[in-house]
């Protein structure tokens, strides 16, 4: 889930984004010490979850919440006990933890999350023809579908970015913070400023490179956390 | 005050990862003499409002240097301080200072 934490303390962002980096199901995209950047942030970006504080100055976790017309998930992180018969009252919020906040602890409320998401899924479950499998690109003034399935990966090249399929390579004036929104996070991982991998497409993996195809693809050392982190390792 | 300052929590989150404890603390030891020096200034001017606020900032780092019990004083603390009562500021001042010297000797 591509998550974001909003807490004025920097201890608090820390001990999140820790706990975060212990959890596979979190792909944690940016933290924030207040509420109006985060609005910025959360109206040009696509957010699965939130870790939000309630206490702030001047801007509340609620205050957040009310400006959001359609929320994310949210679990509230909190040194109040106060506040949890407030927070009954949005239905974006799945948990609530107070601090200081255990591993384990954690741990259930992002399981929490994944079952609210995916039982709202089911709930508003799409047809087979509504689910999104596919990526259209402009090229040449025609709209091209593109599997997400074939794709191997993607790389900048400037103004443009360059998709590399199994038959085909598309060029496509686009960036890749506008991509990677459009891609699964199940499939895909940006694993250098310039490259995202399809990572089942994988053949290899070495110290700063990662083989796909014939392609040996950099991955930057920010980056090798998290792609360490998908690999079903021995 | 029986509880002593310790670093269990910080060592049960981080896993062994010596790096995030010393950032945590070096946090704390940045942040909490400034945070005492804002919350007694705001009781010498009684304003007890924002002094509670700083004990609500200064909780945190309580329930983080592993006083389980004198996190509880502080949650009260913060309570009683937005209604003008101090009663509880000598067990509160004392969680302070145990926290001030044992910063110094991590």
């Amino acid at each position: 889930m591509k998550t974001i934490i909003i807490d004025d303390e920097e201890m608090a962002r820390a001990i999140v984004g820790k706990l975060s980096s212990n959890n596979k199901n979190i792909n944690l995209k940016e933290s924030f010490s207040n509420a109006i950047e985060a609005i910025k942030y959360l109206n040009q970006n696509n957010v699965d979850l939130i870790f939000l504080d309630i206490h702030m100055p001047g801007f509340t976790g609620f205050d957040l919440l009310q400006t959001l017309k359609n929320p994310p998930k949210v679990i509230l992180t909190t040194s109040d006990k106060n506040f949890a018969i407030e927070a009954f009252e949005y239905d974006c919020i799945v948990d609530y933890l107070v601090k200081p906040v255990t591993q384990e602890r954690f741990n259930k409320a992002v399981q929490k999350a994944t079952l609210f998401s995916q039982t709202n899924k089911v709930e508003s479950k799409p047809k087979d023809s509504e689910v999104i499998n596919e990526l259209y690109v402009n090229i040449d003034r025609r709209l091209v579908k593109i599997n997400f399935a074939t794709i191997n990966l993607i790389e900048a090249k400037g103004d443009y970015i360059l998709i590399k399929t199994d038959s085909k390579n598309y060029t496509v004036h686009s960036t890749m913070k506008k991509i990677e929104e459009k891609l699964p996070d199940d499939l895909f991982l940006k694993v250098h400023r310039s490259f995202i991998i399809n990572t089942t497409k994988i053949i290899d993996i070495e110290d700063n490179s990662v083989l796909i195809g014939n392609n040996v693809i950099p991955v930057s050392r920010s980056n090798r956390p998290e792609l360490m982190k998908r690999l079903n390792l021995l | 005050m029986n509880e002593k300052p310790n670093l269990n929590y910080l060592n049960e989150i981080s896993g062994g990862d010596v790096a995030f404890e010393r950032k945590l603390l070096e946090i704390v030891k940045k942040e909490l003499p400034n945070e005492i020096n804002s919350y007694k200034k705001f009781l010498n001017e009684n304003n007890f409002k924002q002094a509670a606020e700083l004990v609500h900032k200064i909780k945190h780092k309580i329930s983080i240097l592993g006083l389980e019990k004198s996190y509880q004083v502080a949650i009260d603390y913060e309570e009683d301080l937005k209604q003008d009562n101090l009663n509880l500021k000598l067990e509160f001042d004392e969680i302070l200072n145990s926290m001030i010297s044992f910063i110094k000797t991590v």
